[in-house]
C-alpha cells in the first residue's frame, strides 16, 4: 500500500503487511545504496502487529519505481549469494572427498 | 601525525577514502569500555563531499563477495560470508530460525494414557520432537483442509509396561512408529449405512505414503533417543500423533535449526612492537591463545598475533591501563562467521539455500504487490 501524493511522486511511504525487520532492514540497505535515493527508512508502528512502513524520498524519480528497482537489486544479491554458496559447498565436498580417498 | 603544509599533502587516489575514514567505515573498534563505529555507513552519498561514491554497484558486489566453508557435517556447518552487509546476514539468520518450514507433531489423539504425565504435557513434548523428513515434499494444511497423505504424517505410540516386570520402563522417541497408511482410529460420528465400505478414520489417505519414491526405502523417522515419558508397571500409553507443516514463527517446534548465529571476524593488531617481558605477559593473559612469541634474533622475543579468528573479544589484553595503546581489537564489518546447527530435517547447507530463496520470494511478492 502506497501513501503518497499524486502531484509529487518522488516521496511516499509504503505500508507492507505481514513483514518485519527481516525484509525491511534488507530493503532499507538496498535502497540506501541506490544513488537516486535522498532519504529512506523504515518503522514498525507496533511490535504486536506485523506491519512495516518504509519511507522513500528520491531525487526526482517516482518512489515506487526506485523501491521496485531496489527489490530487484536485493533479489540479484540473493541469487548471487546462493550460487556462490552452492559453489563453495560443492568445492568443499570435492576437496573432502578427494582427501579421504 | 607530523604537521604538513596544506599544499604539500599527498593527493588522494580517486574514489578511495583516506585511511582513517576507511577504518571507521569497515571496522568496529572494540575499546575497553565500549565498541565504537558500530553503524554501517550505507548511504550512497555519505562521502559525496570528498568525491567518493559509496553506492553498491552489483558487479563490484559480485567481484568482492566470497563464501568459504570451514566445517560441514550432517548436523552443523560453519562458513564465512565475506563482503556482505549486516542487514542481509541478519535477514538470513532470522529466516533460518523462524521462516523455513518443517514438519512437527501438532495433533495428538490419545486413546489410552495411564501415565503420570498429563495428556497436554505429553502432547507438548511430542510436538518438540524433530521429524526427520524433507518438508518440501508436503503441503500446508489449513483449518478447512482434510488431513491427507500430502499434508499429514501419522505416528503411533503403543507402549505398555507389564505389571509382572516390576521395574520402570522409559518411552523413547524411537518407539514412535510411522503409519504410512494414515490414521487407524475410526471416527465415531456416523453409523455407516454401507457396512462393506472402509470405516472413516481421522485422516483420509487415498494412497499409502510408502508408495512415494522418497519414502519407499527411507521410512520417515524422528530423532531417536529422546525420552518422552516413563512408565511404572501396569501403566500404558496408546496414542496417535499427526504431524503437519508449519513455520517457526508460529511455534518454536517448527524451527529447523537448533540455532543459527553469526559473529564478525575479529582483527587483532599490535600497534607497537611488544618485546620480552611484555610479550610473555601478553601471551599469558589471553585465555584462547591468540598471541604467540617469536624469536627475532639476538635473544629478543616479540609477540605476534597467531590466531585472531579464535579471539572472543574478552578484552583481557587491554584491560590493564597502558595496554590499549599497544593492542587494537577490531571487528571486520563485512566478514561474518556463520554457524548453523540443524535439528535433522534438512542438512544445514540446504537450510541456508532455502533461507536465501525465501528472502527472494519476499522481495518478489513486494514487487508484484507494487505493480
Amino acid at each position: 500500500m502506497e501513501h503518497g501524493s499524486y502531484q509529487d511522486q518522488s516521496a511516499s511511504t509504503f505500508s507492507l503487511a505481514d513483514e518485519d525487520h527481516t525484509l525491511a532492514n534488507s530493503l532499507r540497505f538496498a535502497l540506501n545504496q541506490d544513488p537516486r535515493v535522498a532519504v529512506c527508512g523504515y518503522s514498525i508502528p507496533h511490535p504486536s502487529e506485523a506491519l512495516v512502513n518504509i519511507r522513500v524520498q528520491t531525487t526526482g524519480d517516482p518512489a515506487k519505481e526506485v523501491l521496485k528497482d531496489s527489490c530487484q537489486d536485493l533479489m540479484m544479491i540473493c541469487q548471487h549469494v546462493r550460487s556462490t554458496f552452492d559453489q563453495a559447498v560443492a568445492d568443499f565436498k570435492n576437496i573432502r572427498g578427494s582427501e579421504s580417498q | 601525525m607530523p604537521k604538513v603544509s596544506l599544499w604539500d599533502l599527498p593527493d588522494l587516489p580517486q574514489n578511495q577514502l583516506p585511511p582513517h575514514l576507511q577504518l571507521q567505515k569497515t571496522r568496529v573498534v572494540c575499546n575497553n569500555d565500549a565498541p565504537t563505529h558500530t553503524e554501517n555507513i550505507t548511504y550512497s552519498g555519505a562521502y559525496a563531499a570528498i568525491g567518493v561514491d559509496n553506492s553498491l554497484r552489483l558487479d563490484e558486489f559480485r567481484k568482492n563477495f566470497k563464501v568459504k566453508v570451514i566445517k560441514l557435517s550432517e548436523e552443523d556447518m560453519e562458513f564465512d560470508l565475506i563482503g556482505i552487509d549486516a542487514s542481509i546476514a541478519n535477514a538470513f539468520r532470522r529466516i533460518l530460525i523462524s521462516e523455513v518450514p518443517t514438519m512437527a507433531i501438532e495433533k495428538v489423539l490419545v486413546a489410552n494414557s495411564s501415565t503420570v504425565v498429563q495428556d497436554e504435557v505429553l502432547a507438548h513434548r511430542l510436538g518438540l520432537i524433530p521429524v526427520k523428513v524433507d518438508p518440501r515434499l508436503f503441503d500446508y494444511m489449513s483449518e478447512n483442509d482434510v488431513p491427507n497423505e500430502k499434508n499429514t504424517i501419522v505416528f503411533k505410540l503403543d507402549f505398555k509396561c507389564e505389571r509382572k516386570s516390576g521395574e520402570r520402563r522409559t518411552v523413547y522417541s524411537h518407539d514412535l512408529k510411522w503409519l504410512p497408511f494414515g490414521s487407524e482410529y475410526v471416527l465415531s460420528t456416523e453409523n455407516s449405512s454401507d457396512p462393506t465400505s472402509k470405516p472413516k478414520t481421522y485422516t483420509s489417505f487415498t494412497s499409502s505414503q510408502d508408495s512415494l519414491p522418497e519414502f519407499s526405502n527411507n521410512p520417515i523417522t524422528v530423532t531417536p533417543g529422546i525420552i518422552i515419558t516413563k512408565l511404572a508397571p501396569g501403566q500404558e500409553v496408546e496414542l496417535e500423533a499427526h504431524a503437519v507443516k508449519g513455520l517457526g514463527k508460529t511455534h518454536a517446534k517448527w524451527s529447523p535449526v537448533a540455532t543459527a548465529w553469526y559473529r564478525m571476524l575479529p582483527e587483532v593488531v599490535l600497534l607497537q612492537d611488544i618485546e620480552d617481558e611484555d610479550a610473555q605477559k601478553l601471551v599469558n593473559k589471553c585465555p584462547v591463545n591468540v598471541f604467540d612469541i617469536e624469536d627475532v634474533g639476538k635473544g629478543v622475543k616479540r609477540a605476534t598475533v597467531a590466531r585472531p579468528r579464535a579471539c572472543t573479544l574478552c578484552r583481557e589484553c587491554i584491560r590493564e591501563p597502558g595496554w590499549e595503546e599497544k593492542v587494537a581489537l577490531r571487528r571486520v564489518k563485512d566478514h561474518f562467521i556463520f554457524t548453523i546447527e540443524s535439528t535433522g530435517a534438512l542438512p544445514p547447507e540446504v537450510l541456508f539455500t532455502e533461507a536465501v530463496k525465501i528472502l527472494e520470494d519476499k522481495c518478489e511478492s513486494v514487487i508484484t504487490e507494487l505493480s
